[in-house]
């Protein structure tokens, strides 16, 4: 039982306005030296079996179809060492 | 002459599907409630994708209800001709179909928008505006947290060469690229727009306006001269 990570970011371009109110919010708090913070997604996906190439070829698959918009978002798909 | 029939679509977390199922029969037309779990667009002439919180805007908005079995039937009969508005929720799932170009996300301002919105309808040559008259300025409500239009430089670019920006803010709301409200296909028989003609179609409810009429009459006038 492998267990694959897919994180989910806003392309670069993309405004991403919930990342700035962090940034924003991080100074008030007393943590000082960040620059910017964007914020994504982090999907955890269990395997039934190993994470071979075919496995992993499908949950990119599934990142490409649902866990990502893909007109808006980057992705990367890695396997939980 | 039986009267064009207009498919009003419901998902689980759908809200204004009554008030467009009103604003469809106001015009003299048939409303025919669509069910999202149904392989079944019961031979509509026409379908309004209404806004809401479709399945609960899990994940993104309209990503889950872009694969509901209604919309198997739907994105093929789009792709065909067959004329489809989506206001709100309804816009967000025409682009996570990619029936349309972009994306809706977080409004700029990480606020709720609850508003009345000026608007200038920029292209008549859809099968939902051809009522309006080209630059006509109207007021409809606007009530959504993630109504942002982006989308790459380069579509961007094609969606103002091709003319299918159909409704502009004055007045941008949520941060909206070229302060885009609404655009159509390249073929004009989809539109999807975040404001709410559905919500401005009778004064006695307290609506800003009964310019949300213009979107119905249009398409009725589009059934009945094809």
């Amino acid at each position: 039982m492998a267990r694959v990570i897919v994180d989910v970011m806003l392309k670069p371009e993309i405004l991403d306005p919930q990342g700035q109110a962090i940034a924003r919010a991080l100074p008030r708090l007393g943590f000082s030296g960040v620059s910017a913070v964007r914020q994504g997604k982090r999907f955890e996906v269990q395997l039934e079996g190993p994470a071979d190439e075919a496995a992993l070829a499908e949950v990119r698959k599934m990142a490409e179809t649902l866990l990502a918009n893909t007109v808006i978002e980057d992705y990367s798909v890695r396997v939980e060492g | 002459m039986s009267a064009a029939r207009v498919g009003v679509v419901t998902f689980p977390g759908t809200l204004d599907d009554q008030d467009a199922a009103r604003a469809v029969r106001l015009v003299g037309a048939e409303a025919v409630p669509l069910w999202h779990a149904d392989h079944d667009l019961k031979g509509v002439d026409a379908v309004f994708l209404p806004g809401g919180f479709s399945y609960g805007d899990y994940l993104r908005c309209g990503a889950i209800s872009r694969f509901a079995p209604l919309m198997d039937e739907l994105i093929p009969a789009a792709k065909a001709g067959l004329p489809v508005l989506g206001t709100c929720n309804g816009f967000q799932i025409l682009c996570e179909a990619h029936l349309l170009p972009g994306a809706l996300t977080r409004n700029a301002s990480l606020h709720y928008v609850c508003r009345d919105q000026k608007l200038r309808i920029e292209q008549t040559a859809t099968a939902w505006t051809n009522s309006f008259a080209p630059g006509q300025e109207i007021v409809l409500p606007v009530k959504h947290g993630e109504g942002r239009y982006v989308a790459s430089d380069e579509t961007l670019a094609a969606l103002e060469a091709n003319d299918q920006v159909v409704v502009r803010y004055i007045g941008n709301p949520n941060g909206s690229l070229n302060d885009i409200a609404g655009i159509r296909n390249e073929a004009g028989n989809v539109v999807g727009l975040m404001p709410h003609p559905e919500h401005a179609v009778e004064e006695l409810v307290g609506a800003p306006s009964t310019d949300g009429l213009g979107f119905f009459t249009s398409i009725l006038k589009k059934l009945v001269n094809a």
